[in-house]
């Protein structure tokens, strides 16, 4: 993705190490890398050594344990099974639903198990993250457009769309729970009389609004700094060149704040697959809202390794939809963060 | 001189649509920036306007603040119905401080390396922590729930603070990161030439520099450490619960009855804090959020 009117590029010649790119390569740079090689090396050592503690360790520790059977009572069938080396048991049985059987073996789990729920959690946690981010994506870019405006109080707009961002999720799903209350103010306004998180459409529905309320400001910031990237004298060129605003939108605005959009879109993507809090509290996961974070969670008590099969699941989804994204969507997220658009890599 | 006069009234209309335009435009920015204030600040009002109103007028639905109260505060921090609504703000303060500080100990030093040096596998380190902070809760949950339980770490402060480390570090090192790249670090250099030591050069010159740059990363920290659910929704007691989990578990008088203004009147006191720092240091905190492009 080459973009030479990228935002990155733009702000390439403020960084810091961009002397040292345009120096003569020679032996001495040589010299000069290998010494500020050793120096990061000792720099970076405490952060790498925390994360390899604190995500590494946990991790492999996951993915040993989702090799092994869980020893104990069964819930399913109320015999106790031994543990030991399970294979790719644990995978096998969320991927087919499947339970164990009495007799051994294993057979359909049946309907209202944890067993049972793979397919819809997964089928939900998708629903969700699409229904969402693109709610976000096209509210955000609205917002993103009105506040990149110059008009009285635009000050105000940016200072209040921080406000949702900086409630806490746990505060927001009970503010919306209160809202979406049977009396509450929701259905007082609409005229309805919905039991918001009695069915399944309305209890998705609340979900999806609570998250759309939440998140939107931070998509619409990201996408306001994209724009303002943009210099005005391209937009001027435009007019004078008879385009409009339809055609400014979509030749000049859209492919130059495609870099940032790409890398809010997913970020607000790969946050949305693991969605826990809104749900968990917002519905209990009632009524087919059910993620697959929340499904890990219910599971951990009643067997820590089949748990631990379903959250590497969860991981290699979310690892997965995060490599599509950067490898055939050019979400470059490595490039933006170093500011550095002539990155190769 | 009619030809003159008609070209006039010409372009006096070319003028008039344009400005007519214009006018239109604008008053369509301040509908849209309207429906943006009400969108965002609406739900925030009535949580507040909730958390003043008696209980028995949980539902009313007048918008203007009615039977105002302020007896909800109070029950928000009563413990007779096994709320701990008070230790739940210590213990979010204290959790959210240490780990705050640990991230920023730990984490200036790779921001700098990562904005200022050059070297090999650059790249590759920016990727894994980059990756680390998009790292679902979940895949680190379970293994943490055994090991603790083994340990006997369940419902301590470290079971915590130390799983919290795994995504406030991450933010806290990329955000830095950009804040200390767009840094005059020429300055550094001047004063080196003007007879400093480089301790000197770094103490007088950058440390003031970058003090804001670290500040505005604490108040992004803090603010992501006070918001965690997932892991202390599930390794914490009723002794070490943050605010969330105390919010999320509220409970009342009656078991089916949730009470609604109390947790509003929670809801106001967690939040209240947080949204003052964040519109004071609003320039900042947006510019950090948009550097480091994290919730």
């Amino acid at each position: 993705m080459a973009t030479e009117v990228g935002p990155t590029s733009v702000k390439a010649p403020a960084s810091g190490g961009a002397p040292i790119h345009h120096a003569p390569k020679g032996v001495g740079e040589d010299n000069r890398i290998a010494t500020q090689g050793r120096w990061a090396a000792w720099l970076l050592a405490p952060t790498i050594l925390a994360l390899s503690v604190v995500i590494v360790y946990p991790i492999i520790t996951a993915i040993v344990m989702s090799f092994q059977k869980d020893a104990g009572l069964d819930p399913a069938t109320g015999l106790f099974t031994e543990g030991g080396p399970a294979g790719l048991s644990n995978y096998y049985n969320w991927i087919f639903q499947q339970c164990p059987a009495p007799g051994g073996g294993t057979v359909e789990c049946p309907p209202g198990t944890l067993g049972a729920q793979f397919w819809s959690a997964t089928g939900t946690t998708f629903f969700f993250t699409i229904v969402t981010v693109t709610l976000e994506t096209v509210l955000g870019f609205w917002m993103a457009v009105i506040m990149a405006r110059a008009f009285k109080g635009r000050s105000l707009v940016r200072a209040a769309v921080l406000v949702p961002w900086a409630i806490p999720t746990a505060v927001t799903a009970k503010l919306w729970l209160f809202i979406f209350a049977f009396e509450g103010i929701g259905n007082k306004l609409f005229n309805t009389t919905v039991l918001w998180t009695g069915s399944e459409w309305p209890a998705r529905w609340a979900v999806i609004i609570a998250d759309v309320w939440k998140t939107t400001p931070f998509m619409a910031l990201l996408i306001l700094a994209g724009l303002q990237m943009i210099p005005a004298e391209v937009y001027e060129a435009a007019k004078v060149d008879g385009a409009s605003a339809w055609q400014r939108f979509r030749m000049i605005t859209l492919p130059l704040v495609k870099p940032a959009l790409m890398v809010a879109i997913l970020f607000r993507t790969l946050d949305a697959l693991r969605m826990f809090d809104l749900p968990y509290i917002l519905t209990g996961g009632a009524n087919n809202t059910t993620t697959l974070s929340i499904l890990v969670i219910n599971q951990i008590r009643q067997g820590f390794n089949a748990a631990a099969a379903l959250s590497t699941i969860t991981f290699i989804i979310i690892f997965l939809v995060a490599f599509i994204f950067v490898r055939f969507l050019g979400a470059n997220v490595v490039e933006q963060q170093t500011g550095a658009g002539k990155g190769k890599k | 001189m009619t030809a003159a006069t008609e070209l006039r009234a010409e372009q006096d209309r070319g003028r008039k649509v344009a400005q007519n335009r214009e006018k239109w435009a604008q008053s369509r920015t301040y509908i849209s920036a309207v429906v943006i204030l009400f969108w965002c600040l609406a739900p925030a009002y009535w949580m507040v306007v909730t958390a003043f109103r008696d209980v028995g007028y949980t539902y009313d639905t007048s918008i203007l603040p009615t039977h105002v109260t302020l007896d909800n505060f109070k029950t928000a921090f009563d413990t007779s119905f096994g709320n701990h609504f008070g230790q739940a703000l210590l213990n979010s303060l204290f959790i959210g401080a240490v780990v705050t500080i640990v991230s920023l100990v730990i984490g200036v030093f790779a921001a700098y390396a990562l904005a200022r040096l050059n070297f090999k596998f650059k790249y590759l380190v920016l990727g894994f922590i980059l990756g680390a902070s998009m790292f679902p809760g979940v895949a680190l949950i379970t293994p943490l729930f055994q090991l603790f339980t083994n340990i006997g770490w369940m419902g301590t402060y470290q079971a915590l603070i130390i799983p919290n480390i795994s995504f406030v570090l991450p933010l806290t090192v990329y955000t830095m990161t950009s804040f200390f790249r767009e840094m005059p670090w020429e300055l550094e250099e001047s004063a080196r030439v003007d007879g400093c030591t480089q301790g000197q050069a770094f103490r007088k010159v950058i440390m003031p520099l970058a003090a804001p740059a670290i500040f505005t990363t604490a108040i992004l920290a803090f603010i992501s450490s006070w918001n965690e659910f997932l892991i202390a929704s599930q390794l914490s007691s009723d002794a070490t619960q943050p605010v969330t989990v105390a919010i999320a578990s509220f409970a009342g008088a009656q078991p089916n009855q949730i009470p609604y203004t109390a947790i509003m009147a929670a809801g106001t006191i967690v939040t209240i804090p947080l949204v003052i720092l964040v519109l004071v240091f609003q320039r900042k905190i947006v510019a950090g959020l948009t550097a480091g492009a994290v919730k």
